[in-house]
């Protein structure tokens, strides 16, 4: 979608570079698109009226000349409107002076409340508090049974009882500074923004509790209507943020975009999955590109690198299935991973590596990486496509010329060698069972390398096992699939680095 | 009671600005703003309306009409001839026939079982709830509450069960019991979780491989939802073979304008719309209602 918008403004954009600056008609086509495009976002349609005019004032007269790609200049000048809506910053969270504080849930039927309630309270205990969970939602059968299941995963207590809503609340305030819980988090019952009575009872929940955050729950799917569901419930309850649930969907999330403009409110949080660790404080810049069809990458050009990486990496990792890897191969996987950063740092970002570091106690040391590059480095073109071929001689000439031992120079062959036919026997190991899990760990993974190496390839990172020959401690094998290949994990291919 | 009363203070932003158009003695571009706008703001979607309009604007203009009024009319026409004439009835076949219900979490699959499955009991037939959601936490307890409010029985699985297995057991329990129908529930699922769809494939298969028959594979589908709502009845319709539609909480938006789209494109009929809370909440979905229940 983002290719085609830019594509559709390069088509629009066609003439401009004799002219060097955007007049009025070729704006218009322009801001035609861009309507279009919000529009299937499901933004508001006085929101996209609205945007148009700020993107027409400031693109009108947009300086061209010099530009490489007036396309791309456009989409920069309507994503910084969209981010400037939305606003830059994450919405911080304070603590009562007084505790506890006071969270109560509200929104539409099927908009995740439940859910939503037990992802924060896992959030809260993350940072170190104590949350009590209030279940409020006495009208859906099962409500309360729900909560009581997902808030024992997290060890979290619940307080709830039969009756009304708004007693259930107040008891539940009362119960939670009886037990000293620091925070408490209160479900209430799906409820229409149109139905008067559960609207004015929502409103005594709140008058009940003083919260001291409101969160609307909305459905990342919603269409046109979120404004008028945001606007009743900021009516009557003053809502202090969305949460915004649903977006590991492929929903663009525009009504997130139409409750800020129009009653003002941030997204403070977004759930992007069904686990309960699915919840994360939103990071507004990122949704203006995903409203455009762009996704969370941040420029098209770092996603052109990271198909270029990922194409090596998938040649590289043929080539290792098939016995062929070679040391410029692993030297080019050593060099990849250094770019990102410390080596120990990168390690621990990858899923069950932390873990893992921690465990074996691996000494990551940069200077031995650096003694390796310099052992390959030191070796001829024929030597780095097959080490068989490195006898006595060879040995000692690579470790002059790299400045490092001769056992040092055959322990490194060695290790490779042993690796690559490693690589080879688990060629053949299929990838199969991909549970409810198995999301987390390739989201995770995509962040944690920055999106750099194989996002969603046919590569992935092992959750076990995962050595660098050379750079572990006494055995720097032990890791590496303990000999038996389903050690490396059970979704693929084995490791590049 | 017509659909139009059940959505009682529901109908607004789009009947409202239709108001504005019908009173108008003369059409010009305002008329046709306006009249977009009330698609676009019912999630009918940007390019579906705008070439719905360009029929309107043809008709108009051969049959002369001239005022708003007249526009107007033509529009609901157009909206019931795209609707007219799909098979909007829930088949059965033999004993038992499994009723699958699909759909994104949160859309009202299981709530909406139970409204189901009361008009199924009050048409006199044996009707078995299977518990297949078996993910969601209490999923399987709220459908057995509303197993018992609508006269039905529920078999259930252990939690965590595979729900392939939930429902294979089901159709088999209601086979051996001569029960005639089995609504069967599945767990919420995002249609951009491969294994997952794979997974509501797979119960799909596995639901017919007994004794019972799969007749309809229904898509619950929120009236709220926007222009993702096409996305996901593609997407179900290809991992299960969607047969109909359930338009929920109609009483809270009034709009689902998108499934125009689902229905022009992917041919989906829609079958029932949800209206409310209550075991009696649904209704079956008629064009000219719906239309009627958009526009006045």
């Amino acid at each position: 979608m983002f290719e085609s918008l830019t594509s559709r403004f390069e088509g629009i954009l066609r003439n401009i570079r004799g002219k060097g600056r955007l007049g009025p008609e070729e704006v218009e086509e322009v801001l035609e698109e861009i309507r279009v495009a919000l529009l299937e976002a499901d933004v508001h349609l006085g929101v996209v009226r609205t945007l148009q005019d700020r993107i027409r004032e400031r693109a009108v007269g947009e300086e061209l000349a010099g530009v490489l790609n007036p396309g791309q200049q456009v989409v920069k000048i309507v994503l910084e409107e969209l981010t400037g809506v939305l606003g830059g910053e994450t919405m911080p969270i304070t603590f009562a002076s007084k505790p506890p504080t006071v969270v109560l849930l509200a929104g539409l039927q099927g908009s995740g409340k439940t859910t939503a309630a037990a992802k924060l309270a896992r959030w809260f205990k993350a940072k170190g508090r104590n949350p009590l969970l209030v279940g409020a939602d006495l009208a859906r059968p099962a409500a309360v049974e729900q909560l009581r299941t997902l808030a024992g995963r997290i060890d979290v207590p619940v307080f709830s009882q039969p009756g009304d809503p708004v007693a259930v609340a107040a008891a539940g305030l009362v119960e939670a500074r009886r037990l000293g819980r620091d925070v408490l988090i209160c479900d209430t019952a799906g409820r229409l923004a149109i139905d008067d009575d559960l609207m004015a009872e929502i409103a005594e929940i709140a008058g009940a509790l003083e919260p001291h955050y409101t969160f609307l729950v909305l459905d990342a799917m919603t269409g046109q209507d979120a404004v008028n569901v945001a606007e009743a419930f900021h009516e009557r309850l003053e809502l202090d943020a969305v949460v915004l649930t649903k977006l590991d969907g492929d929903a663009r999330g525009g009504a997130a975009i139409s409750v800020k403009e129009v009653v003002g409110r941030p997204i403070a949080f977004a759930s992007t999955g069904e686990a309960l660790e699915d919840l994360e404080p939103f990071h507004p810049d990122r949704l203006a590109s995903r409203i455009l069809g762009m996704g969370d990458v941040e420029t098209l050009i770092e996603k052109a690198e990271e198909t270029f990486e990922k194409e090596q990496a998938e040649a590289a990792a043929a080539r290792m299935l098939e016995g062929t890897f070679t040391l410029d191969d692993f030297l080019e996987q050593l060099r990849q991973i250094r770019k990102m950063g410390p080596v120990g740092d990168v390690m621990k970002m990858v899923p069950g590596m932390g873990q893992q570091l921690k465990d074996v106690e691996t000494d990551l040391d940069e200077r031995r990486i650096d003694r390796i590059e310099g052992i390959i480095h030191s070796m001829t073109p024929v030597e780095r496509a097959d080490p068989d071929v490195i006898d006595g001689s060879r040995r000692a000439r690579i470790a002059a010329g790299s400045g490092t031992q001769v056992n040092e120079v055959s322990q490194l062959v060695r290790q490779f060698r042993e690796m690559r036919k490693l690589m080879k026997q688990m060629g053949g190991a299929g990838s199969k069972g991909r549970g409810r899990g198995s999301k987390r760990g390739q989201k995770a993974g995509r962040r944690g390398l920055g999106g750099r190496t194989t996002p969603r390839g046919s590569v992935k990172v092992p959750k076990k096992g995962l050595a660098l020959p050379g750079l572990g401690g006494d055995d720097p094998w032990e890791g590496l699939g303990s000999g038996e290949p389903g050690g490396l994990g059970p979704s693929g291919p084995p490791p590049l680095v | 009671m017509s659909l139009r009363n059940r959505l009682g203070s529901a109908r607004g932003a789009f009947a409202t600005r239709l108001a504005a158009v019908r009173g108008r003695d003369e059409v010009d571009a305002a008329t046709w703003e306006r009249l977009e706008e009330a698609l676009i703001l019912a999630d009918v979607g940007v390019v579906p309306s705008a070439a719905l309009l360009t029929l309107v604007r043809e008709r108009a203009a051969v049959e002369g009409a001239s005022d708003g009024d007249g526009v107007v009319e033509i529009l609901k026409e157009e909206i019931v001839g795209r609707l007219d004439g799909a098979d909007r009835t829930l088949s059965v076949a033999g004993a038992p026939s499994v009723w699958l219900f699909v759909g994104v979490n949160g859309v009202g699959k299981t709530t909406t079982i139970g409204k189901v499955g009361r008009r199924q009991v009050a048409q006199g037939r044996r009707v078995v709830f299977a518990a297949g959601d078996t993910y969601r936490a209490a999923a399987v307890d709220q459908l057995a509450l509303w197993a018992e409010r609508a006269g039905a029985t529920v078999v259930r699985g252990a939690e965590g069960a595979d729900p392939s297995s939930v429902v294979f057991d089901a159709v088999e329990h209601a086979a051996a019991q001569g029960v005639d129908l089995v609504l069967a529930d599945t767990a919420g699922r995002v249609h951009t979780r491969r294994n997952l769809m794979d997974e509501l494939a797979k119960v799909r298969r596995v639901a017919g491989k007994g004794a019972g028959t799969v007749t309809e594979t229904l898509l619950v589908l929120d009236a709220t939802t926007g222009q993702n709502g096409l996305v996901q009845a593609r997407q179900f319709g290809e991992a299960a073979d969607v047969t109909g539609l359930i338009l929920t909480k109609m009483d809270g938006s009034a709009r689902g304008g998108i499934v125009l789209a689902v229905e022009d494109e992917l041919g989906i009929p829609v079958k029932f719309v949800g209206v409310g809370e209550g075991l009696d909440d649904l209704v079956p979905f008629e064009p000219g209602e719906f239309v009627d229940a958009l526009f006045e």
